[in-house]
């Protein structure tokens, strides 16, 4: 096992690769739960262990069972079942398991399967062919980048709360431009590491 | 006929899907650094919606409520299969281009709310016109941002050299940040805050 090629997958999914502000997925959830920092954080924990799971179960049936029986070109719908099957059975589990856990990161569960990238992930790992190391740390690094995506504009908006906005400009277009200065930051990044 | 219009002309720009809903964003901002891309996936995600539409308020009154997502999302998912395996038969090179985000239309939230809002309970014309006008809203605003974002970054427009670049002997240097992500959010904000001053009544409440 190649670590610092791991290393590497990591930081550039995180950083470099951030995929809300490089490749402009999760935007949804993104600016749907980037109104308060505990949601943010509940939202990005919640989310990179759904991430990681997902990815390796992904992965496996890609693996084993599509490529032999050659139904790759069924990866889509496979993907999306997972990920929802997966989804479906947490919650089930959680509830029954830890209810206090349930209850503060449930609401996040259901939300997760209308996030992009969950989807994108697996896909881009069946596309790279990575192995199954590769994928989880790519899948690892996605979610640390969503995660911390999510905090630093949670951070800005709560800020953003009592300050004096020009109406128009309140709500929705202002976060636009704030996460497009951010992803401008996130430009420096490029070039840190090139895989 | 007027109610027919009104589906159609409705989510262009009153209740747009991009611009006053903010659904779909995350591929109406990856997609636009070309106005060709742009097209092609406006085209896509026209077709999935209107045919996701008709085929789930065809069965709507056979689907149990408690495995309705599941039933949307495979009907939703085997269209996008289509979508995505027509682009790389036909067209390969934009096929490349789109990547990953042709097979992300099934996330795209437009795609399940508008099954859920309308296509559960309307009638199958009634969806599959709802299906249309949300498809062009969504494709109008790429287009828009597309337009900015090519004319700006590279010059052209639909890959037809429009203002002529320094490099070529003109006069126009390209602006390299409008191929970049942050152009992209930008644009979008600047977009919304337009469509606010315009209808004021769009405005977010205090």
């Amino acid at each position: 096992m190649d670590w610092t090629k791991l290393f590497e997958l990591v930081v550039s999914s995180a950083l470099i690769n951030n995929f809300v502000f490089t490749m402009f997925l999760g935007l949804c959830i993104f600016f749907g739960v980037s109104k308060k920092m505990e949601t943010a954080v509940g939202m990005s924990i919640t989310f990179t262990m759904v991430m990681v799971v997902s990815a390796a179960l992904s992965w496996v049936v890609y693996q084993f069972i599509m490529k032999p029986l050659d139904l790759t070109f069924l990866k889509i719908i496979v993907f999306i079942g997972i990920v929802a099957a997966f989804v479906q059975s947490a919650d089930t589990i959680m509830k029954k398991v830890s209810p206090s856990l349930y209850y503060k990161l449930g609401v996040y569960l259901a939300l997760i399967t209308t996030n992009c990238i969950i989807i994108a992930v697996p896909l881009k790992n069946a596309g790279e062919h990575y192995n199954f190391f590769e994928s989880m740390a790519f899948a690892l690094g996605s979610g640390i980048g969503f995660g911390l995506a999510l905090i630093i504009m949670a951070s800005i908006r709560e800020k953003l709360e009592v300050a004096d906005v020009p109406a128009p400009f309140r709500g929705l277009p202002i976060s636009f431009i704030i996460a497009g200065l951010i992803a401008l930051a996130f430009t420096g990044f490029s070039g840190l590491i090139t895989l | 006929m007027g109610r027919y219009r009104k589906l159609i002309s409705g989510p262009i720009f009153e209740s747009n899907p991009v611009a006053v809903q903010i659904l779909g964003i995350c591929s109406a901002l990856a997609v636009t650094t070309k106005l060709e891309t742009a097209f092609v996936m406006s085209v896509a995600v026209l077709l999935v919606l209107a045919f996701s539409g008709l085929s789930i308020s065809i069965i709507r009154n056979h689907i149990p409520g408690s495995i309705r997502i599941i039933v949307e999302m495979t009907i939703i998912a085997s269209l996008v299969i289509i979508v995505d395996q027509f682009l790389k038969a036909y067209a390969y090179e934009t096929s490349k281009q789109l990547s990953v985000f042709v097979g992300l239309i099934i996330t795209n939230c437009i795609v399940l709310g508008r099954a859920e809002a309308v296509a559960l309970k309307k009638p199958p014309g009634t969806s599959f016109l709802d299906g249309i006008g949300n498809g062009l809203g969504y494709g109008l605003m790429l287009l828009i941002v597309a337009f900015f974002r090519e004319l700006g970054g590279s010059g052209k427009l639909f890959g037809m050299s429009v203002l002529r670049l320094q490099t070529e002997g003109g006069w126009y240097l390209p602006n390299g940040l409008f191929l970049l992500a942050p152009s992209g959010f930008i644009i979008i904000g600047l977009l919304i805050w337009a469509l606010r001053t315009w209808r004021k009544e769009l405005s977010e409440a205090e």
